[in-house]
């Protein structure tokens, strides 16, 4: 309890519930257009979304091109649930959340384990054509609507909830990397031989870090759902999972607070961008080539460091005053 | 009986023998030497104990446990770690973390105690940092424990393989070329620390090297291996002056 | 018969994924990296071949060659502005740099066509060719001749030309091919030019069947290619024609005997069944990292 209540814990919890009671006042005060606040639940959800790839991608090192397809099968099961259900909200929504994480879990058992025997840009592949091939069931299955959709979903999402969701996400993944069990998954990503000579099960952590992100991407999916009151198959394609790898890649492997900042940014500079009607996609296109030619940039890179990165200068002279 | 038993052990890939008919035992507490030129199949023989490779011929065992055909990482929990000649770290990772993963099978909490931060999780947490701090201070690396496992010099890099491998609390440690890359004085020093974790930990070793001075300096047996097969076995200052080994390194 | 009218099918549309997968399976031997933009290079190739023919009225051999030009070009291009400084970056930052070339093709194609599709004149038409009482379609047959003809080309070129072989070195060990004099830039270059040109080659029988373009018209065949190239062992050339060919069989068949919308699912189906089977692809060659 001690430790659970440290200082820097304490300060965390403070951050936590002034940012939500700033939204949320500023809600109350109409500060919001209908359009900025319309935003605050999508840019929630692709922030659980982001953080639940990025222990695919950032920590275990694996490419996934399918984590919409996760997605969706907690979407439709959660949907599904509460459209068929008489319950109320209170329960109705967390169950639905529970079911579609669970269900959206076993398929990250499923895809995992081909994980288990491709590597690299094999496992990109399959995980690819695992989205498009649950898409595709979902468009021809007359009971969760087909290709016309699911309608007459509750509109049960909100910022609260949303809210909640997503600090209890970055929280579990957050605590998972930094435990013995997130050691295992990075380095298994570092060196998956030397990992394995260590003693690490290899397999059991691999599947591990599919469950938790798929877990996450089921409940990401129900909100979505809860929000729209509609679920198209065609919503979950394979340019929805693209946007959620360049929200991880953005936002600098294997950082969460990176992968937060970047899922707020790529869902908000759409709406900036409204004006721009045709351009907008474009200048999406652009930002993006731009920001991976200028990361990769040995230029810019020191002239970062130089900015930034304190703590890589201190590391430097030390080890330099190692080297005397 | 011994603590590593090789009966006959053998791989060949395709039509080459890469090892063949390699026998060895090796002494609980002793540190043994596998000699032999470029391509000699000593590292072959490494994978064959850690079951990167599978034999296609042969057995071992280690503490009288019969090992062939399981898989690296029963290998390893069952009592067998390894450097690489190659230095493999998690690079992306502390030091201290490095340490930490090698520690994994000892200081054991759960999934739930990790995610939901249950008392389990800061004593056990505590305690890995407590046996890896004493084992980082062994190679004396403690110093720079919160530094990326990559961007320490090469000399560090090889002695924090050695300390991530006795992390596993292994009986046998496999070194592959400890001394690789190190001038004289390096090497001097990781023949002390070497002899240093054997006394200390009560280990036994067996390693790969190049430099004969360390070999002859530490070692307390030696195997020569050429083109895979064995050419002599036996006290350093024997094998060393043996005709057949000269030749085998120095041409007729 | 109808089976054998839909094997034809399945044979022309397999040899059209053969064609794209190509320059997947080229770039990829060569650079290691998945050229996601490939797919829209076939959409610019139909666009130029559009404009070609009904705006200009060039001759059908012109404009084919022209869009070839066209996208060849482009290739290269890409290759240079995107590509060339990520040649040391790691695998992801590629990538995704290559979804934003694919994603600006497609919006520029947007600004300057408009989202509603454009009718184009096929290029190649030949009628309904009688055997007996069987007929098939002429189109389906020029296809695949011409398919068959380009894939004898490009091996010859790979394995007979000093071009080629510095391909094959460049694939092997990019270092060891610098040192051996070979010139490693321009032989990327020239694998972005050939795998763009059968790009647009096979922009122009995809309109030959299809008919009609618009901005996204390359993302489906551009992704079901990837998957051919996958399937049949990325980076193998005779692999990119295995896998092209199966594909489309596989796709005509089910789309004839099982469900239409399912096709796309049963495809998909049997690339990861394939995987796990054989992990690098029908005819891939088996990689072991030395320890």
């Amino acid at each position: 309890m001690k430790q659970l209540l440290s200082k820097k814990n304490l300060f965390l919890l403070a951050v936590i519930a002034v940012i939500y009671a700033v939204l949320f006042a500023l809600d109350a005060q109409g500060f919001f257009s209908r359009q900025a606040k319309a935003l605050l639940v999508p840019i929630g959800i692709n922030i659980i979304l982001a953080v639940s790839l990025s222990l695919i991608v950032g920590f275990l090192g694996e490419l996934s091109l399918g984590h919409a397809g996760f997605m969706s099968v907690g979407a439709y099961t959660g949907c599904m649930l509460t459209v068929n259900l008489d319950l109320p909200m209170y329960i109705e929504l967390p169950l639905a959340m529970l079911m579609g994480g669970i269900v959206a879990a076993i398929f990250g058992v499923i895809i995992g384990i081909p994980a288990l025997r491709l590597r690299g840009d094999y496992l990109a592949i399959v995980t690819l054509a695992f989205g498009e091939i649950i898409r595709s069931i979902f468009n021809n299955l007359s009971v969760v609507g087909g290709s016309g959709g699911l309608n007459g979903i509750p509109k049960y999402s909100n910022y609260t909830i949303v809210y909640i969701m997503l600090v209890i996400t970055i929280i579990v993944i957050t605590n998972l990397v930094n435990s013995r069990h997130g050691r295992a998954i990075c380095s298994i990503r570092d060196n998956k031989i030397a990992a394995e000579s260590m003693g690490i099960p290899v397999v059991y952590y691999k599947l591990l870090a599919f469950v938790v992100a798929a877990f996450f991407a089921g409940i990401a999916g129900v909100l979505y759902g809860h929000n729209l009151g509609i679920l198209k198959p065609s919503t979950f394609d394979f340019n929805k999972s693209i946007e959620i790898l360049v929200m991880v890649v953005m936002g600098g492997m294997g950082s969460i607070p990176g992968s937060v900042i970047a899922a707020l940014l790529i869902t908000v500079l759409p709406e900036i961008l409204r004006g721009l009607q045709d351009y907008r996609m474009l200048i999406y296109a652009v930002v993006l080539i731009v920001m991976m030619l200028l990361n990769n940039n040995a230029k810019f890179n020191s002239f970062k460091q130089r900015v930034f990165s304190k703590k890589a200068k201190k590391q430097g002279a030390d080890l330099a005053k190692e080297g005397e | 009986m011994s603590l590593l038993e090789v009966k006959n052990l053998g791989i060949h890939f395709g039509g080459l023998r890469a090892v063949d008919g390699f026998n060895v035992s090796i002494e609980q507490g002793s540190l043994y030497g596998l000699i032999g030129p470029n391509g000699a199949g000593k590292t072959t023989v490494f994978n064959l104990l850690t079951g990167v490779y599978q034999p296609t011929a042969g057995t071992f065992f280690l503490d009288g446990e019969n090992l062939t055909g399981h898989s690296t990482m029963e290998i390893s929990h069952r009592g067998i770690a390894r450097t690489f000649q190659n230095i493999r770290l998690f690079t992306k990772m502390s030091v201290l973390d490095n340490v930490k993963v090698g520690l994994h099978r000892h200081v054991k909490y759960s999934l739930a105690s990790g995610i939901f931060r249950l008392p389990s999780y800061f004593r056990d947490e505590q305690e890995l940092n407590e046996r890896a701090r004493k084992l980082l201070e062994v190679f004396d690396l403690y110093g720079e424990k919160d530094f990326l496992a990559s961007n320490l010099p090469y000399g560090k890099q090889r002695k924090l393989e050695i300390a991530r491998a006795l992390a596993t609390s292994p009986k046998l440690l496999l070194l592959d070329e400890p001394a690789a890359g190190m001038n004289p004085n390096e090497t001097a020093e990781l023949m002390e620390t070497i002899r240093f974790v054997r006394d200390e930990f009560n280990m036994t070793i067996l390693l790969i090297e190049h430099d004969m001075k360390l070999v002859s300096g530490i070692c307390e047996e030696i195997t020569v291996l050429n083109f895979g097969q064995m050419l002599a076995q036996g006290k350093p200052s024997d094998v060393l002056n043996d005709p057949k080994v000269v030749v085998a390194y120095l041409g007729e | 018969m109808e089976f054998l009218a839909q094997l034809v099918n399945g044979l022309s549309l397999g040899s059209i994924y053969a064609l794209i997968a190509l320059g997947y399976t080229m770039v990829y031997g060569i650079c290691k990296m998945l050229n996601f933009a490939h797919g829209d290079v076939i959409m610019v190739g139909a666009y130029t071949l559009s404009i070609a023919m009904s705006t200009l009225h060039f001759p059908p051999y012109l404009a084919i060659p022209v869009s070839m030009l066209v996208c060849a070009v482009l290739g290269v291009t890409i290759e240079r502005i995107a590509y060339k400084p990520l040649r040391q970056a790691s695998p992801l930052a590629v990538l995704i740099t290559a979804i934003g070339v694919s994603y600006f093709l497609q919006s520029l194609a947007l600004l300057i066509f408009g989202s509603t599709q454009r009718k184009v004149e096929s290029a190649i038409n030949v009628g309904l060719i009688h055997i007996g009482d069987f007929a098939i379609s002429g189109n389906a047959v020029v296809t695949l001749l011409l398919t068959i003809v380009l894939m004898v080309g490009l091996t010859w070129f790979i394995n007979h030309t000093m071009t080629g072989k510095a391909m094959l070195a460049v694939s092997e060990d990019k270092g060891a091919a610098q040192l051996m004099g070979v010139n490693v830039n321009k032989t990327i270059a020239v694998t972005f030019l050939s795998g763009s040109a059968l790009a647009a080659v096979a922009g122009v029988l995809y309109i030959a069947s299809y008919g009609y373009v618009g901005p996204y018209t390359g993302s489906m065949p551009g992704i079901k290619a990837f998957v051919a190239a996958v399937l049949g062992g990325i980076g193998s050339v005779p692999g990119a024609m295995l896998g092209g060919i199966l594909l489309g069989i596989i796709e005509s068949l089910s789309k004839a005997y099982i469900s239409t919308q399912l096709a796309d699912a049963i495809v998909f189906g049997v690339l990861i069944v394939v995987l796990l089977v054989k992990p690098t692809g029908l005819l891939g060659k088996k990689v072991t990292e030395k320890v």
